[in-house]
């Protein structure tokens, strides 16, 4: 006894600050990364201007100001005395605030996706990987069908048949997004279930959808966060294409791609703030979950421990 | 008198890790006579490996060695890799631990081989595999010829060890440094290896450096011994004097809590502690958070090696009738 | 002599290898773990089980707490037939069988805490026990196993190899099980630490009055800690017997080679010793050699070792082996004498 307690006192007294999990060290090493922090801040910073934007904007998104109509390219223009901080579209409506509101639609998009692929993808893949054999044979061949389905074509048709609404774009993004992360999940359990904690686990008695929950899914959520963030950017792009081809959200709501559209429309006309808002938010958004993606893979990288 | 075939003097490594400096290695000393047989022993953290890589310039890119270490007189720490590749392979030859990962599984073990020879010696791709094929003889193993166009993942642990073996000859070097040859082994493959290195070793007069954690292997294949704690040696001299006559709190305390099948059951004498934090290793003796001697200088003052006999030498500041 | 807890009768384990290139309804290869095998295990007593790689000696320990399923013959457990259970039962069971892994960091959940994994056998089988009291019983058992319990929000990576062991002693006991399956548990420790965990284990047994089967290749640990010993070699039992018995008269073939094979940390009693080497390699277990598997690399094989099926057969008291000419042996002296 008397060894070990020195043993133990040695980590009390060597070590008097630490408890810390391998999330506070990710943490740590995440913050170190300044691409990462970086992109970090751009994102609360688009965040906060999609949140903030509609209090302080003067005109709202979908008013038409009768005095730019007609004249758009000089009275158009972005400029602080006329309250078009941003300018107007051809319409003549508020561009900041259909801004604000693209970014909104755009964000939350991207974010109901990620969420959706993350809930139903993960566990779909832990339970086919974890319980193997003729199960998981069965679930990964539905993904696999799944997945040769050309999606556009459905989402077109779906869009087509109940019309275009908001409820359609989610069902429509829901049912692609959680494909691909149901295959990296059940990747990433065929390795954990190796694990002698998990075999540990079986030996003891616990219950398989336990152990699931308890051992398995917490040591996918590093492989889970960073495609996640890498997935937020591809809704959005999907959305945006869809709306580019005119059958995302319905006017007068209008997303990043239904605005990039009409500001690709007013190229020609010399309008090109139109375009160069939208896509200077969708741009760098972008960019920043991209380099928050790295930053998270860098900083959970499985050479921990 | 010659010059031994390899000298070593106060080598330090250290790393330089975001949780603070690593020192592996601190002051460590030895000579090596050409054709002699010397086993490192020493438990995790000891710096047994780390020794052995800073030899060979194969330290980790944020590690850093510093001292001497010359070999036939030249100086060869810190070489840069164009003039270290003439002696790698060539007159220091290498064996890890682990067979499974030293062998490139998408190259047939023919060509890695033969790669050696091609690379070092110039010779022919026909040449290097006719030599690769009797150094596969040399190593007992059955069906040389046609072994060479498998692939590492076909052979068993212990062939491939062997392989690795006949790869490290194949130069015929003059020094052979094996890091832990066997421990990934099975015990009757164990005693294949060693008694094909000891075969080796008569026949081909390479000096070995044995590292390893197993006193049991130390006992029966080395002349001389060196025991390691914390980077730093703590008791060296012939293998006989080491094992026979330990003198040191920790080889003594090691000899203790090893099993043996020769003597009846009797409880095992255990080391009290864990392994040191190499980050914050004490000014003085690093043993001496687990010592049973430890008294006053020990945790301040780093003992130096004195002579016991001859060339049996020990790091301790408790007097040798202490060391019971 | 008291009833043994557990009971291991003629006990297969057999996995199927897909053959490489066929379809996926070819009849696949079987690979074959454990063959026949046939222990017991006495209440408070320590069984030791050592054997090299392809011994089945880890697989074996599997199909005992059934993580493995058992492809023949029969795991009893008092008197039960494991393999009848249902499987709540047979979950429920876990509660007097517990194991104890070769890598101790690998065996214990990283983004859990020490103090949850050694709960989360008791909170399995009591899943009704208030949380202050499971927080004490945790506390008890890392103050039995030599660690100071307010270390129980910390996580593994922040222990040494041999601490991560005793938290996962403190796990495998914290249900009190009668029953401890012990798969290397010091394999992977430094020598210095390799003592503390077998006196610990030691020390509990007594103390907990557990069975344990203790699994490993290193012969002098399994004999410092065990009553009795069994060899397995390519998925059989070759010899079971007391351990000193087994160390000083072994009477299989195998299981005097891999006597001889272990060194001794003694220069002088090294070059005192005869060293005959075990030559030769594994067969593969996807086809292992008719009649004795040791056949290939016995030095006292005859022609109907090839043919003769074999059973362990008692050769003194409690000392039992499976061979046809063992040592010392009148059927071995008519065809070997100089063995």
């Amino acid at each position: 006894m008397l060894a070990t307690k020195t043993a133990a006192d040695n980590l009390a007294q060597a070590a008097p600050v630490k408890g810390r999990s391998l999330w506070a060290d990710a943490r740590a090493r995440f913050f170190r990364n300044r691409a990462a922090v970086s992109g970090l801040v751009v994102l609360i910073a688009v965040g906060l201007f999609a949140a903030i934007g509609p209090f302080i904007a003067p005109w709202n998104y979908e008013d038409i100001d009768w005095a730019v109509l007609g004249n758009v390219r000089e009275a158009g223009r972005p400029s602080l005395e006329t309250g078009h901080w941003f300018g107007t579209d051809a319409l003549g409506r508020d561009l900041f605030a259909r801004t604000v509101q693209g970014t909104q639609i755009s964000l939350m998009v991207g974010i109901v996706g990620a969420l959706i692929a993350v809930g139903v993808g993960t566990l779909y893949g832990a339970v086919a990987g974890f319980f193997g054999g003729r199960l998981d044979n069965l679930m990964m061949r539905i993904v696999d069908v799944l997945m040769s389905i050309p999606y556009m074509f459905v989402l077109i048709l779906l869009l087509v048949v109940f019309g275009r609404s908001m409820l359609m774009l989610f069902i429509g993004i829901g049912l692609v997004s959680w494909l691909d992360m149901a295959r990296i999940a059940r990747g990433q359990t065929l390795t954990l279930r190796g694990k002698e904690f998990v075999e540990a686990a079986q030996a003891t008695g616990v219950r398989p959808f336990t152990i699931i929950m308890r051992h398995i899914v917490p040591n996918l959520l590093g492989v889970v966060i960073v495609y996640s963030t890498l997935l937020v950017p591809s809704m959005i792009i999907y959305e945006s294409f869809i709306s580019f081809l005119g059958l995302g959200v319905q006017e007068p709501l209008t997303s990043w791609g239904a605005l990039i559209n009409d500001g690709a429309a007013e190229m020609n006309n010399g309008l090109l703030w139109i375009l160069g808002f939208p896509l200077f938010f969708f741009v760098i958004t972008l960019f920043a979950f991209f380099f928050v993606g790295d930053g998270l893979r860098d900083a959970l990288d499985p050479k921990d421990r | 008198m010659t010059t031994p075939l390899l000298q070593i003097d106060d080598l330090s490594v250290k790393f330089s890790t975001p949780d603070g400096t690593v020192s592996a290695v601190n002051g460590l000393s030895f000579d090596l006579d050409a054709g002699e047989t010397l086993a490192i022993v020493g438990e995790s953290g000891s710096g047994k490996t780390q020794l052995a890589f800073a030899t060979l310039g194969l330290l980790a890119r944020n590690g850093r060695a510093e001292g001497s270490v010359r070999f036939e007189g030249r100086e060869i720490l810190n070489l840069p890799d164009e003039k270290l590749n003439a002696i790698r392979a060539e007159k220091i030859s290498m064996i890890f631990q682990d067979p499974m990962t030293s062998l490139n599984p998408f190259m047939r073990v023919g060509d890695q081989m033969a790669e050696v020879l091609q690379l070092h010696k110039g010779m022919s791709k026909r040449r290097a595999l006719d030599e690769s094929a009797k150094m596969l003889d040399a190593v007992r193993i059955p069906d040389a010829k046609s072994r060479l166009r498998m692939y590492p993942h076909e052979f068993s642990g212990g062939m491939r060890q062997r392989i690795m073996i006949a790869m490290s000859l194949l130069c015929k070097p003059k020094l052979l440094i094996a890091d832990e040859p066997t421990t990934a082994l099975d015990v009757t493959v164990q005693a294949q290896i060693m008694a094909l290195m000891a075969d080796i070793q008569r026949d081909f007069g390479a000096a070995i450096i044995l590292i390893t954690h197993d006193l049991g292997i130390v006992a029966g294949a080395c002349e001389r011994t060196l025991v390691m704690y914390g980077g730093r040696v703590m008791e060296t001299g012939s293998t006989d004097e080491v094992f026979e006559n330990p003198t040191h709190p920790y080889t003594l305390g090691l000899l203790k809590a090893v099993p043996r099948l020769d003597v009846p059951q009797r409880d095992l004498q255990i080391i009290p502690g864990d392994p040191p934090d190499l980050t914050a290793l004490p000014p003085g003796c690093p043993f001496t958070a687990r010592c049973p001697l430890a008294h006053e200088p020990c945790p301040k003052i780093m003992p130096k090696l004195e002579t016991v006999t001859g060339t049996h030498l020990r790091a301790c500041h408790a007097d040798m009738e202490d060391v019971t | 002599m008291t009833a043994p807890v557990l009971e291991i009768d003629d006990l297969s384990v057999t996995f199927p290898v897909p053959k490489r290139g066929g379809w996926p309804w070819t009849k696949p290869d079987l690979l074959h773990a454990v063959s026949n095998a046939t222990l017991s295990i006495a209440p408070g007593e320590t069984l030791g089980l050592v054997g090299e790689s392809g011994s089945g000696k880890s697989t074996l320990a599997r199909a005992i707490v059934r993580t493995v399923p058992a492809s023949g013959g029969t795991v009893t457990w008092k008197g039960q037939d494991l393999s009848k259970m249902p499987p709540d039962k047979a979950r429920a069971h876990g509660r007097h069988v517990q194991m104890i892994f070769q890598d101790p960091l690998a065996a214990l959940n990283p983004r859990m805490t020490v103090g949850q994994a050694v709960a989360e056998p008791y909170i399995t089988h009591y899943p009704d026990t208030p949380k202050a009291e499971v927080r004490r019983r945790v506390q008890e058992m890392m103050e039995k196993v030599g660690l100071l319990p307010t270390l129980l929000n910390r996580y593994p990576h922040e222990f040494s190899g041999g601490q991560c062991q005793r938290i996962g002693i403190a796990r495998a006991l914290i249900t009190e099980p009668e029953l401890v399956v012990c798969d290397e548990p010091v394999s992977a420790l430094d020598v210095s630490v390799q003592a503390q965990v077998v006196n610990l284990l030691s020390r509990l047994q007594r103390e907990m009055g557990l069975s344990i089967l203790f699994i490993a290749h290193d012969l002098s640990v399994v004999r410092h800690i065990s009553t009795r010993i069994a060899v397995m070699y390519l998925g059989r039992v070759v010899e079971l017997a007391d351990a000193e018995t087994l160390i000083s008269a072994p009477r299989h073939h195998y299981t005097k080679a891999l006597i001889s094979s272990i060194p001794i940390p003694s220069p002088k009693a090294e070059r005192a010793r005869p060293r005959p080497i075990l030559e030769g390699e594994l067969p593969s277990p996807l086809s292992p050699p008719s009649g004795c598997v040791f056949r290939t690399r016995c030095p006292a094989a005859q022609p109907d070792c090839a043919t003769r099926t074999l059973h362990l057969e008692e050769i003194g008291p409690g000392h039992t082996v499976a061979c046809h000419y063992p040592l010392g042996s009148e059927a071995l002296r008519r065809v070997k004498p100089e063995l």
